[in-house]
């Protein structure tokens, strides 16, 4: 070990000898060690728009009313972030069984549980240390489950085979996807890693890309082609990149997030075929993979059209696909449920994944049972499987129909146009703002859609995300809305924020 | 498809240097031949044993211990919230799920919570810290719950380590320390300074090691923190209130900000050792320093009576930062939206047990009364077990979940290792699984002095597990007591004498 520490040191640079010498001396001043200017810089640069200002000020005003103060509503509607069940979606009864069942084993005995919520509580318990689900289990994931993981996948993709190996269980999809930026993102000046993200994106990615050092590679989604990927926008991004940094990863959501297009077949073969001519790495963020709503959208799973597309292509295109339970029909984000899937890893580079996650020491158990009963769900001949099937439909129909009235409403609106919501969870209008109502914004210090969605915020208490936190072409301007409220809370939502458009384009006429 | 490795053309040669300098888990390589064994014991092979024992991981319930019968009845009602509507839980359950699920968004534990955690749940946290400080205040706004006291540190490592500056950062680390906090310092692309712990005084911090270190990274980093794991891991010391202070004091003079990691703070044994959180001393200290000092404490429900690992609830608490640094730790904490709603119930429950009264008590009671007999117990058997070997010895556990005795290995053994192109300890924990079927975990993963070699041992076995465990014990006696010593493992009269003088038992 100590070799290894002795060789792991730095070789000598001119300012070591002092930076270490105050070190060994003590500097006496006043002053604190950690500061704005001995932080690392990367972390100064993070944002993350989801959790960010406006959400701050919602929950100051919640306090508020919590206190008495009068406003003009009685409470904050959160349409930020995409969390279903704090907008009153149920949870899925089998789901919750089963984990209650793995939580106190001693309800096996009670006849209130059904058998096969039973059973598979069973055989999770018999995978866990000590059988308990408050033991560590492997960094990658307990092995039955990924076992289950990778038969899910199977199934869904038609029979490509997929492998337990390739499978690692995850805090969540975000753990999964910033560990593999972790991973590739190296270099330094030009030949920094550079990764492709398209615009407007989830912040995360612009999150994790800062944190790390990495180039942001910003490729435009098409609004008036419904938010479609085009490869010309691939290629003229990829190419201006090439010019500064080292392009090697590609990251694609679908269903996206924020705009909620569903890509075609073909789209997802050109993206395959560019990664392939490029050399890079490909990350298919997968997690609204249920989500789809749209007439004539489907869902094509990245695996699924790679291997489809031929030895060519599926035996050297190298991609990371990501799964959550925080969405589709289950919406437990609470859990930190998420598993990835690695494809063509180079097996040199996989022995330093394992070492990578190691250090987190284990996925949450709970989510990762939660993910066993996700890819195994009842089956048509078990006792739970009407119940399960109702429900999950209900949910699913119901964010169909809300998905519908949103766009519907929205495109009435003067001043609001909407793109289909073709999955997901969110919608992405975008908005005209007078010119008077731009100068007001640069007069408050804020970037103008965030004074819109401030003002909507204080004015009738709906929390929104402007569209420069997820990115947005220059000169344009949206928001981000979740279509998880309830159908009449989303109505009278929907009503509320048209009213405040129609007046604050009045007011700024 | 067939399953022979395809030779890929291959874009993924270059990856980030950070993860590539991150030493490979030796326990890796013993994991596989545990598993090779476990498939052989399942096909019949003979062996002298029927199981693998595995004592390697820090992990209370697969050692054995049962969870606290309270705090699953809470987590399964908050699950499943049914299971209020009937009296087949006791009153306080039910009353304390409601008041948890009362705190979640939606009534669901599947709704995100705030970054910091589920505001009722951080206060108290804040009540528990100042129970515990005897009445140092707590800022809940200084608290964040995170998913497991790892990601805590590995967050505030992350702002800490500046990987931009053409000096490297340091973090000074005690030797021997558990390979989690090592790996992550690496895999930021920071250096791990050791300061090494004084095996002879029982694994003391002794001041003039840190001293030392920060000598040896002159010229070499930039040491911008020291880490400090009270009590230890895998030394198994607790800190005397002297040692503390000197700690810190140190870091004041030297401008280092203070890692204190305490997440084995319920686990004392040693009659003449007490807890006390660094978070207190400091206070007691007076100021300049209890304004100064920059402090981040980690906890967890982990360990302790808990033992609720898989469970992932911990916290940190930031003490004396700079609140501009604070608002973007909480920036940098937010793009992982939350920790597991199931370990913040955890934390909740650890924070605040039933009281004498309540309906749940007795049992809670008579669980962590056994609990606590029982981790005491094991330590201290533990200890004179591993004394009572020849080739050991042990330094007392205090505190902790481990034992980490010293092992002398004969130069032919060593050399046998060098041969297989193995660590000298790894080698000999291979061995001892081979033929005792017990599983350690080697000292070299924890970083150890030149030319000495450990291994880590679990001391949390149950004591039913630990009766099967004696049977190998006896085992291991049999192969090691004299005359039945393999030739390789024969140890010298010389080191025979050092054993008797150095151990402390």
């Amino acid at each position: 070990f100590l070799q290894h520490v002795k060789a792991s040191f730095g070789t000598l640079k001119p300012e070591a000898k002092n930076m270490s010498q105050q070190a060994v001396n003590g500097v006496s001043h006043r002053g604190k060690v950690l500061t704005l200017d001995s932080m690392n810089p990367n972390v100064k640069r993070v944002e993350y728009a989801v959790r960010g200002p406006i959400v701050q000020r919602a929950v100051q005003i919640e306090k508020e009313l919590k206190e008495g103060v009068k406003k003009p509503f009685t409470e904050v509607i959160k349409a930020n972030i995409g969390d279903a069940h704090a907008m009153g979606q149920k949870p899925i009864t089998f789901l919750r069984q089963v984990l209650a069942l793995c939580s106190y084993p001693e309800l096996l005995e009670d006849n209130m549980f059904p058998e096969d919520a039973k059973k598979r509580a069973r055989r999770i318990l018999e995978s866990c240390g000590g059988h308990s689900i408050g033991a560590y289990s492997a960094s990658q994931g307990i092995e039955c489950i990924r076992q289950d993981v990778a038969r899910y996948i199977e199934r869904r993709d038609g029979g490509i085979p997929s492998s337990p190996d390739n499978i690692y269980l995850s805090t969540g999809a975000s753990d999964a996807i910033v560990t593999m930026l972790k991973l590739l993102v190296c270099g330094e000046g030009r030949s920094r890693t550079g990764v492709m993200i398209s615009i407007p994106q989830y912040p995360l990615y612009s999150a994790a890309l800062a944190d790390l050092g990495a180039v942001q590679i910003s490729y435009y989604l098409d609004e008036d082609k419904c938010w479609s990927l085009d490869v010309a926008e691939l290629r003229r991004a990829l190419n201006a990149a090439r010019q500064h940094c080292n392009p090697r990863v590609l990251c694609i959501i679908n269903p996206g997030n924020p705009t909620g297009q569903v890509q075609s077949r073909q789209c997802i073969e050109d993206v395959i075929r560019f990664a392939k001519e490029e050399h890079l790495f490909l990350m298919a963020d997968e997690v609204y993979q249920d989500n789809v709503y749209a007439e004539g959208c489907k869902f094509h799973s990245f695996k699924k059209v790679l291997f489809e597309m031929g030895p060519e292509y599926s035996s050297t295109v190298e991609m990371a696909s990501f799964h959550s339970t925080s969405k589709c029909y289950m919406g437990e984000c609470g859990f930190r449920g998420g598993y990835m899937e690695v494809i063509n890893m180079d097996p040199e580079v996989k022995a330093q994944l394992t070492k990578l996650v190691s250090v987190r020491l284990c996925p949450p158990v709970p989510g990762q049972a939660l993910l066993d009963l996700v890819v195994n769900p009842p089956q048509p001949d078990e006792p739970s499987y009407t119940t399960f099937m109702k429900e999950r439909t209900a949910v699913l129909a119901a964010l169909a129909e809300k998905a519908r009235l949103t766009e519907e409403t929205f495109n009435t609106v003067p001043g609001i146009t909407c793109n289909p919501v073709q999955g997901a969870m969110y919608t992405f209008p975008r908005i005209t703002l007078p010119q008077k109502a731009i100068d007001k914004a640069k007069e408050e210090g804020q970037v103008p859609d965030m004074y819109y969605c401030m003002r909507l915020l204080e004015e009738e208490g709906i929390c929104l995300v402007p569209g420069s936190g997820f990115g947005q072409r220059e000169g344009t301007f949206h928001f981000r809305m979740t279509i998880l409220p309830p159908t009449e809370k989303l109505k009278v939502v929907l009503q509320k924020i048209r009213e405040f458009h129609l007046r604050f384009t009045q007011e700024f006429s | 498809m067939h399953r022979a490795q395809i030779k890929l053309c291959n874009e993924l040669r270059e990856i980030s240097p950070h993860v590539k300098n991150m030493k490979q888990l030796e326990y890796v390589v013993l994991a596989r031949r545990v598993s090779q064994i476990k498939e052989e014991l399942r096909q019949g092979v003979r062996k002298p044993y029927k199981e693998v024992i595995d004592v390697s991981w820090g992990d209370p319930h697969r050692a054995g211990l049962k969870p606290l019968t309270f705090v699953r009845q809470v987590l399964s009602t908050c699950l499943y919230p049914e299971l209020m509507n009937s009296n087949r839980l006791p009153a306080d359950v039910r009353q304390r799920a409601q008041r948890l699920l009362g705190g979640c968004a939606g009534g669901s534990v599947g709704s995100y919570t705030a970054t910091e955690g589920i505001p009722e749940i951080v206060h108290s946290v804040s009540e528990f810290i100042t129970r515990r400080d005897g009445g140092v205040p707590s800022d809940p706004e200084n608290i964040y719950i995170s998913p497991g006291s790892q990601w805590a540190l590995t967050n505030i490592l992350n702002v800490l380590v500046n990987r931009e500056a053409s000096t490297r950062t340091g973090v000074l680390t005690p030797m021997p320390c558990h390979s989690a906090t090592t790996l992550g310092i690496m895999g930021l692309g920071g250096v791990v300074v050791p300061y090494y712990l004084s095996e002879e005084q029982g694994w003391e911090l002794q001041v003039e090691d840190l001293h030392q270190a920060l000598e040896s990274a002159k010229g070499v980093c930039n040491p911008v923190a020291l880490y400090v794991i009270n009590p230890g891991n895998p030394s198994g010391q607790v800190q005397s209130r002297k040692s503390m202070q000197e700690v810190i004091r140190f870091v004041s003079e030297r401008r280092l900000f203070l890692l204190a990691d305490e997440v084995y703070q319920d686990c004392i044994y040693g009659e003449n050792s007490e807890f006390v959180s660094y978070k207190k001393v400091l206070t007691e200290m007076g100021p300049p320093l209890s304004d100064t000092v920059e402090l981040a404490s980690f906890h967890s429900a982990s360990k302790g009576f808990m033992g609720e690992c898989g469970l992932r609830g911990g916290y940190v608490e930031l003490v004396n930062l700079d609140p501009a640094v604070l608002k973007y730790i909480k920036t940098l904490f937010s793009t992982d939206s939350c920790a597991p709603v199931l370990g913040q119930l955890a934390l909740d429950l650890m924070m605040n047990p039933p009281q004498p009264g309540d309906p749940s008590y007795p049992l809670y009671d008579m669980e962590t009364q056994h609990i606590r007999t029982t981790l005491v117990h094991n330590a201290k058997r533990a200890v004179s077990v591993l004394n009572s070997l020849q080739g050991f010895c042990c330094q007392p556990v205090e505190g902790g979940a481990f034992a980490f005795p010293r092992v002398y290995l004969p130069p032919k053994a060593i050399q046998k290792a060098k041969e297989v192109g193995m660590q000298p300890d790894t080698f000999y924990c291979i061995r001892l699984l081979e033929e005792a079927g017990l599983l350690f975990s080697a000292g070299c993963e924890y970083g150890q002095k030149e030319g000495t070699h450990h291994i880590r041992y679990n001391t949390t076995d149950e004591i039913k597990r630990y009766s099967k465990y004696s049977i190998n014990k006896y085992h291991i006696k049999t192969v090691f007591s004299s005359g039945q010593i393999p030739a390789w493992l024969k140890i010298s009269g010389q080191i025979q004498k050092d054993i008797k003088s150095n151990c402390a038992l």
